[in-house]
């Protein structure tokens, strides 16, 4: 096969890639079946695909194409077809793909969405490239194909023990036309010998060695550094500023306002300093002075978010998203009543390293772009449209993010770094580095809100009616030429979540307030408070009807194994799988077969999210002044038949369950005079070490189901876990986040 | 602008820098050794931990001009081959999600190892306070010390 872009077989297997239509799952897929060979000159390879290149002597190089945030997808995704290709992995060489959708298909970190959309696809890809192989391999030897089998980058012929490497084989694989994709057998998995191992990440001997990885790593000749400084109050902008004065500091090359747009998650208005240096930029930055035009977004307090949240909670909610039964009449009759209000704040993603990009503007107007991104294709389409820049001439380099959590779905760095370096006289590039106080302050953050809940119970405490009022947050925004609010990411409930569609008598609210304060997504967005909310909501209606936590958790179930979506895009939600996991966290910490003394507890919750059933129990210790203490978590989750890396599954368990500890005991932003009050982790502390929990046990429970991703389903249970032990071993319901806030001492 | 003769992992390096420029940026920005991280430049997170003559420190805190004439030793110069026990065992071990951090944790973890060559929990907990790890992989850096001490003892070398 010869390898250029036209190639008769190149052809051939895109027209393969598009009749496979079956096959195609996700929004993903069609590009990555479509795949054709990168152009890079390589005569000698065999590139059967986008993402697969086999070289003479053996080595394999994979294409990652989803950004690297931490999840691990650089190191599971290139696995898949490793083992289906069948090669050594200690063979086998990832490396980062820039943005090409047309080459890879959709390239994005979110929604715990990049294995659901490319595992069956990705086993295909390795999977065709085998049979070409073994085809090459059963010509040569004049023998049946079927009669061939593989093993650790070879062709193996059992009867007459011949074998023969992948890399003596690339040159007649080459010169085969590539079968249809669909067709291909795939491994039984029960014969996996990758998959279901724990591999550690293909950049770890990078990181502890301390060489280029991340986006701030860039180094280009002749590189100038930015820091840019935006109005403190959202939706403010710059009037003037001391630029001349800046502009005679040392080191610094230019100073200048950039009059941005009104887009709150796009180019916001600023002040930009251009030097020799990150610190000369940043030096010469404390000597800035600007005059604001502060916008009407300096209104803004937290405290007033909480006055407008109760008012409203006492008018119907300007969205009415489920009304089922007699919600009114339930309460009216119901044996016992549970009247409660929840609270959270907004919150900060901080990734470990700060927003920062690279850009430099070519002298023919081409821009090429280094952006430790989640989403690289958002971040060119808004550089594109912000900028002047047609997309054809932008090149974007994914670099390994820092820490992701939903922040880099976000683009304004890159845009910024962008407008910087169109400003740039010689044509230099740009590296713009956010300070950690930058970050903190023009996150899009993670919406606070207010939930407003009443619960029935009948004689035998079975939950008979359930009301919330869901206050939460909105920012006005343009949308085909007209004005409108458009709620916060996370920031809107679905009508399906539990446990709507599952009581008779159910009325779910909403109302938003406007603000000025930019959201996004934070670590799966909405799930990661509402699991919060109505778990420990569940839990107080449990205890007032004096019933086993997990046995009410379990009649609420009920026994139907499948719940339909009664939305148009809702998902289904399989409650059996939801009882297995449920059951199985329970049976492992032997749930209601411990005893405990006063300040020690059990607490139980579950919750699915982006296709991910995930139940925990925590144990927890309160001194009696009030010191929490994780002593135990207990995860068990369904993520499908497969894992594909035990070491990246159990990570992002680990990591899961600690960062929603972390975020339940301590961060949270006040908003004063429309601005963030804190700057930096001196005052928005995280979780340390001493805090993490003394131990976590993990348990898959598998099922015949598709196999799903990780980042962000076990997040989502362990605040209501925890919160629901605090309440066993105190007797003190937590209703109000986070945990720094609330006296949990008892006597 | 001032010149500050630094020695570097062994090496030394002179540098025309203004003498309030933290050690950070000049590794970073001038050396061209990014292994150190920034993550908040107030000494709060840990990720551009380095050591002077030992003694782990932030360098993000740290002017050149207060120097003089300590070692400096940064995640580069750790080991010449990138062999330490910690660096071995933290790989064996996985211990990186997003890895930023990391290079700051093996530099205060390997200040601890020096202290107590075979530390308990409470003594790690201790002393990696000051490590901030946002992906929140401590149940692995405490694996992983315990891992590099058994991996230093073995071969009868201190870590």
């Amino acid at each position: 096969m010869s390898h250029a872009p036209t190639s008769p077989a190149r052809r051939s297997f895109l027209r393969q890639g598009a009749a496979g239509g079956a096959l195609l799952i996700g929004m993903s897929a069609q590009g990555v079946l479509a795949a054709g060979a990168p152009a890079p000159a390589s005569g000698a390879d065999f590139v059967p695909n986008a993402f697969i290149r086999i070289a003479r002597d053996g080595r394999v190089t994979l294409i990652s194409k989803q950004p690297e945030i931490g999840q691990g997808i650089k190191t599971s995704l290139p696995m898949v077809i490793a083992e289906e290709l069948d090669v050594d992995w200690n063979d086998v060489r990832v490396v980062q793909g820039d943005l090409d959708l047309q080459a890879y298909g959709s390239q994005g970190a979110g929604g715990s969405s990049s294995t659901p959309n490319n595992y069956e696809n990705f086993r295909r890809l390795g999977a065709t490239a085998r049979a070409l192989l073994v085809q090459a391999a059963a010509q040569a030897w004049k023998v049946a194909p079927g009669a061939c089998t593989t093993d650790a980058g070879a062709v193996l012929h059992p009867p007459s023990k011949r074998r023969l490497a992948y890399g003596a084989l690339v040159d007649a694989a080459a010169r085969l036309p590539l079968p249809d994709a669909a067709a291909v057998a795939l491994k039984d998995p029960a014969s996996f010998k990758l998959l279901g191992r724990r591999i550690g990440g293909v950049d770890n001997a990078a990181i502890v060695s301390g060489q280029p990885l991340f986006g701030i790593d860039v180094q280009l000749p002749g590189m100038l550094h930015a820091q840019y400084v935006k109005c403190p109050v959202f939706g403010g902008a710059p009037l003037r500023a001391n630029l001349d004065a800046i502009r005679a500091l040392p080191g610094v090359k230019d100073a200048f306002i950039v009059k941005g747009t009104d887009n709150l998650n796009g180019l916001r208005p600023g002040v930009a300093i251009v030097a020799s240096s990150t610190w000369a930029a940043i030096r010469a930055r404390r000597a800035l002075q600007v005059e604001w035009d502060e916008g009407g977004g300096a209104r803004h307090s937290w405290a007033d978010f909480g006055a407008q949240a109760r008012a409203a909670a006492r008018q119907p909610g300007t969205t009415m998203l489920r009304r089922d039964g007699d919600v009114e009449g339930a309460l009216k009759s119901a044996a016992r009543t549970v009247e409660a209000a929840y609270s959270y704040p907004f919150i900060s993603h901080a990734s470990m390293e700060p927003q920062n990009c690279t850009a430099w503007i070519k002298p023919d107007g081409a821009l090429e772009l280094w952006a430790p991104t989640q989403n690289p294709n958002a971040g060119q389409a808004l550089v594109s449209a912000t900028c002047g820049i047609p997309r054809e001439k932008i090149t974007l380099h994914i670099l390994r993010s820092g820490g992701g959590f939903g922040r880099r779905l976000s683009s304004d760095f890159i845009v910024e770094a962008t407008a910087i370096a169109q400003q740039m006289k010689d044509k230099a590039p740009v590296k713009l580095t956010w300070t950690r106080e930058d970050d903190l302050q023009h996150d899009h953050f993670r919406p606070g809100g207010f939930h407003f809940l009443r619960g029935g119970l009948d004689a035998q405490g079975r939950a008979v009616a359930w009301h919330n009022h869901f206050v939460t947050f909105a920012n006005r925004v343009t949308q085909d030429g007209k004005s409108t609010l458009r709620n916060g990411s996370g920031g809107s409930l679905s009508p399906d979540e539990f446990p709507g569609r599952w009581l008779a008598n159910c009325q779910l609210e909403q109302t938003a307030l406007e603000c000025s304060v930019p959201m996004g997504p934070w670590r799966a967005p909405g799930s990661c408070v509402f699991a919060w909310v109505f778990h420990s909501f569940i839990d107080e209606l449990a205890h007032a009807g004096g019933r086993d936590p997990l046995a009410f958790r379990l009649e609420l179930l009920g026994d139907r194994d499948l719940m339909a979506p009664s939305v148009e895009r809702g998902q289904p939600y399989d409650v059996a799988r939801m009882r297995a996991v449920l059951q199985t966290a329970a049976d492992k910490a032997g749930w209601g077969k411990k005893t405990f003394p006063r300040g020690q507890g059990q607490g139980i919750a579950f919750h699915f999210s982006h296709r991910g059933y995930v139940a925990q129990v925590a144990e927890v210790t309160v001194s009696k002044d009030g010191q929490l203490k994780v002593d135990r978590v207990v995860v068990a989750s369904d993520i499908g038949p497969t894992i594909i890396n035990l070491s990246g599954a159990e990570n992002q368990v680990e990591g899961s369950v600690i960062d929603g500890l972390s975020t339940l005991m301590f961060p949270a932003l006040d908003i004063e005079g429309g601005r963030i009050t804190q700057s930096n982790f001196h005052d928005y502390p995280l979780l340390r070490i001493g805090d993490a929990p003394a131990k976590i046990e993990m348990h898959f429970v598998k099922s015949d189901q598709p196999v799903t991703g990780l980042g962000e389903p076990p997040l989502p249970p362990l605040a209501p876990a925890v919160c629901n032990a605090i309440f066993a071993a105190t007797g003190k319901r937590v209703r109000e986040l986070p945990l720094s806030k609330v006296d949990l001492s008892w006597r | 602008m001032s010149t500050y003769t630094l020695n570097v992992n062994g090496e030394v390096r002179s540098l025309e820098l203004d003498a309030d420029t933290p050690l950070l940026w000049a590794l970073r920005d001038t050396l061209g050794l990014v292994g150190t991280k920034y993550g908040c430049g107030l000494g709060q997170c840990g990720a551009c931990t380095v050591h002077l003559d030992g003694v782990a420190t932030r360098a993000c805190v740290l002017p050149v001009s207060a120097i003089g004439q300590q070692k400096v030793t940064t995640i580069e110069g750790l080991d010449p081959r990138h062999q330490h026990p910690l660096q071995r065992a933290w790989q064996e071990l996985d211990v990186p999600q997003c890895g930023y951090c990391q290079a700051g944790q093996i530099m205060s973890a390997c200040a601890l190892l020096k202290q107590h060559p075979a530390p308990t929990d409470a003594q790690i907990d201790e002393a990696m306070a000051g490590n901030l790890c946002r992906c929140a992989t401590y149940m692995r850096i405490r694996k992983g010390i315990h891992r590099a001490a058994e991996l230093a003892a073995a071969e009868g070398k201190p870590a």
